[in-house]
């Protein structure tokens, strides 16, 4: 088989992070290659290289024959380098024909745009690739998997050779699964080398030909689909790197439940979860991404709203109609996405730890008795070993670590004896990592009961006293802590509900 | 891990720049005109800014919050209708009137506060409706015609009389700026110093952490707007007072002089910055910029088109400031 991509030696260094190193990759005409890896391996950074996303720091990219360097996404596609990104990014507005052919319509004598030709084109388009739509349909009010062969056909039409796809069966249902890979196998036919990002291990075992691991930004070796089995693939992504510190599970026999949670439902993506946590305890809850983890504790926390299911709080129901009732009942969520959810980013410390707890701090026509808001926030700074220049510093300027501890002592400040904390680390380096989960330790050994959403498998295994792994928005089992990550990883990538085995 | 000295914040530099241009303008208008550099001249600036100063600090409030409200101008005649009605209708003492407008005032901010938080209207959307629903029922209440205010001796006093001008002869300056001083004061005090103010910079700089804070932002929002329709109420009094009677007709085009002076004085249009010093100076630079033009015997026109310049080059400073 001929190689359309030859990537060798790669290097790429972001701040703070060697994101790839040394890494190779090939794609050869006609096959489907899959690219796994856990989250944060480096598989969508290395695609990005390649599309022109991002220039790399050394190495070399060989594509079609000739050494290429790629300044941006449409010199990869120019040359013949599509990719289809997770987040679909059609107009809503125009149809079908304008997306696909945005930036290069067809014009007319006068420099006008010429609609009918467009639409030819589209349809000319379509017909190769047996798709059965409209050009002149607009996109608004499309399923998702209409909108994927749209963004297929639009990446085909630059004469693509090499198409990536990053996780697109991510929000297809079977039926529509199955018609994308009808369309993977025409392409395949056709000599196109395709890409295929994926978690799911039944789908790659499926539909690819190789399979390349990546972890932590390091090539790990290709094998042949077909022949290798999945345990062996896990093993490859998770590696053998335990020399993270062995969590003690304290003896919780006699605790306490805090926290109870029966039958939560909510669309697809939270699915009759039911959970418990005890005081003192860390429950952490594991699964790939979109697994629903997020969504579960955005339900509990009354963030979305649930369609079913009861909150017991020590042991008494309650009802959680918004944010307001889940603070008042002494639950706190730690949002992983800190600079969007957690924190007002232009007002400074002080202002932010005391966000939460405004009614402790004031008195009857609202005044904001400062003083003793300075001095709660700046407890709370020497308490958690917040590094900032002085209380009034603005939150923005902050390092990662920090701000994630702006966060922590706000829900602190309020009281709250559930905390949900939800990718605790993301973006933060290894030193203030280490000191967070010192943190968290610290609190369940205060008490306090303790979620800890993350998607990095070590962090989950080096935290949890139990372990909730999800799957496509079903709880598929509770562990104990201190088991093996391969455990973890076959509850995570099953699809269909086994009892709970704990 | 070092601690770098606190760079000036954004917002700190941004008032410096607005009061450093509104210096400058008195300087090179004091310098080419001797009629500008007098006394009286100072007051009538003062005067002239007594209006569309607490309507612009009205404005900055639900700025602050990122967003914006653009029925000021003609929720401002609803209060002054609301006034004449009060006081010449019924014959009520003044300062029912006056509580009465203030009232009317922070009922308009509610109505449009519930459009917002519980229709989920876009606050323009909603102020720009409210806009037109208050011009219209100021018409309708008024059958087009001004109400006089000859029935409520006094009431002038509000904003033309001087109280300064009792204790010292030499420098009479209105009632009206005095309020718009008091305003300013205690709209800047509820901002920095209580939960509602806390809160209003809060939404505007990330409403979503503030929800997830466990704020209850949809009542507090509703609160915020009511508090800046309560301000207009006080622009409504004063200008009803100026102008002896209630204008029905008057209004429109308010909220843009007042969004205006905001914008130069240095609050954000996106939220969660914005001081009312800022907004006072803003006003002022405008005030002076059209005094000081008419003096100089520029036509009206050519003073409009130089607010308009004034604007956006305020708002460039502020996006060469961000960039660096």
């Amino acid at each position: 088989m001929t190689k359309l991509v030859e990537m060798a030696g790669i290097e790429k260094h972001f701040p703070g992070v060697h994101a790839l190193k040394n890494v190779s990759f090939d794609i050869e005409a006609g096959e489907v290659h899959a690219l796994m890896g856990e989250n944060g391996a480096g598989k969508s950074t290395l695609m990005k290289i390649l599309s022109g996303v991002y220039t790399k720091d050394a190495g070399s990219v060989r594509a079609f024959g000739e050494e290429v360097t790629f300044d941006g996404p449409r010199a990869a596609q120019d040359a013949g380098i599509g990719i289809i990104h997770q987040e679909l990014s059609l107009m809503n507005d125009l149809t079908v024909a304008q997306n696909i052919f945005i930036g290069r319509e067809p014009r007319g004598r006068f420099g006008t745009l010429n609609e009918t030709k467009l639409n030819a084109n589209a349809a000319e388009l379509f017909a190769q690739l047996n798709i059965d739509i409209l050009p002149t349909d607009r996109i608004e009010g499309m399923s998702v998997a209409k909108q994927q062969m749209i963004e297929i056909a639009k990446a085909l039409s630059y004469r693509s050779r090499v198409l990536i796809m990053d996780e697109p069966t991510a929000a297809l249902t079977n039926t529509e699964i199955r018609e994308l890979f009808a369309m993977i196998e025409k392409l395949k036919s056709d000599g196109v080398g395709i890409v295929y990002i994926s978690h799911r291990m039944d789908e790659i075992k499926q539909i690819s030909d190789r399979i390349t691991v990546m972890r932590d930004g390091e090539y790990v070796d290709t094998v042949p689909a077909e022949q290798t089995p999945i345990n062996r693939i896990i093993t490859m992504m998770v590696g053998r790197e335990l020399e993270d510190a062995e969590v003690k599970i304290p003896d919780l026999a006699d605790a306490e439940i805090a926290l109870e949670v029966r039958g939560l439902t909510r669309g697809r993506m939270v699915q009759d979860v039911s959970f418990s946590v005890k005081k003192g305890e860390i429950l952490g809850f594991a699964g790939l991404m979109g697994a629903g983890r997020t969504e579960v504790a955005r339900a509990i926390f009354g963030a979305d709203t649930p369609e079913a299911g009861e909150v017991i709080v020590h042991g008494r129901p309650v009802k959680i109609r918004n944010t307001r009732d889940a603070v008042l009942a002494g639950i706190g969520y730690l949002s992983e996405d800190r600079k969007h959810h957690g924190l007002a980013l232009s007002m400074d410390v002080r202002a932010n730890v005391g966000l939460a707890s405004m009614d402790q701090v004031t008195n009857v026509i609202g005044r904001i008795d400062e003083t003793k808001l300075a001095k709660t926030a700046v407890d709370y700074i020497d308490k958690l070993g917040i590094r900032t220049p002085s209380d009034q510093q603005e939150v923005g300027l902050l390092s990662g670590g920090n701000q994630q501890k702006v966060v922590i002592a706000k829900w602190l400040m309020r009281d709250c004896d559930i905390l949900i904390f939800d990718e605790p680390t993301r973006g933060i380096d290894v030193g203030a990592k280490a000191e967070i989960y010192r943190l968290m330790n610290q609190l369940a050994d205060e008490g306090k009961a303790i979620i800890v959403i993350s998607s990095e498998l070590p962090e989950v295994l080096r935290l949890s006293h139990r372990i909730a792994v999800m799957c496509e928005g079903q709880l598929t089992g509770i562990l104990p802590g201190g088991v093996e990550q391969e455990a973890v990883m076959a509850l995570a990538t099953q699809r269909e509900t086994t009892e709970d085995a704990a | 891990m070092s601690l770098t000295k606190l760079k000036p914040s954004g917002s700190t530099l941004q008032k410096a720049l607005a009061f450093g241009s509104l210096i400058a303008l008195v300087l090179i208008f004091s310098f080419l005109s001797e009629n500008f550099r007098t006394l009286s001249n100072m007051i009538n600036i003062l005067q002239a800014t007594s209006v569309i100063g607490v309507l612009a600090v009205s404005a900055t409030i639900v700025i602050i919050t990122g967003g914006i409200d653009l029925s000021v101008g003609t929720a401002m005649t609803f209060t002054a209708v609301t006034a004449g009605m009060l006081l010449t209708w019924l014959g009520l003492p003044i300062p029912l009137g006056v509580i009465g407008a203030i009232l009317m005032g922070a009922l308009t901010g509610l109505a449009s506060g519930f459009f917002i938080t519980k229709m989920r209207i876009p606050p323009f959307i909603a102020t720009l409706g409210m806009m037109l629903v208050l011009k219209g029922l100021s018409l309708i209440f008024t059958g087009t015609k001004p109400i006089y205010f000859n029935d409520s001796p006094g009431f002038t006093e509000i904003a033309s009389g001087s109280l300064v001008g009792l204790l010292v002869p030499a420098f009479p300056l209105p009632n009206g700026v005095l309020i718009l001083f008091a305003v300013a004061a205690i709209v800047g005090w509820i901002l920095n110093r209580t939960a509602l103010g806390r809160y209003t910079y809060a939404v505007g700089s990330n409403e979503e952490a503030t929800r997830l804070s466990g704020v209850n932002i949809d009542a507090w929002k509703m609160g915020i707007y009511a508090l800046a329709g309560a301000v207009t109420g006080v622009a409504g009094i004063l200008i009803a007072s100026r102008l002896n009677s209630a204008q029905p007709a008057l209004g429109q085009g308010y909220e843009l002089e007042a969004i205006a002076a905001v914008v130069i004085g240095g609050t954000s249009l996106t939220g969660g910055r914005g001081t009312i010093l800022g907004t006072i100076i803003g006003a002022l630079i405008m005030s002076v910029l059209t005094n000081g033009l008419r003096i100089l015997s520029v036509a009206p026109e050519w003073q409009i088109v130089a607010t308009g310049f004034i604007i956006i080059g305020a708002v460039y400073a502020d996006m060469l400031r961000k960039k660096t």
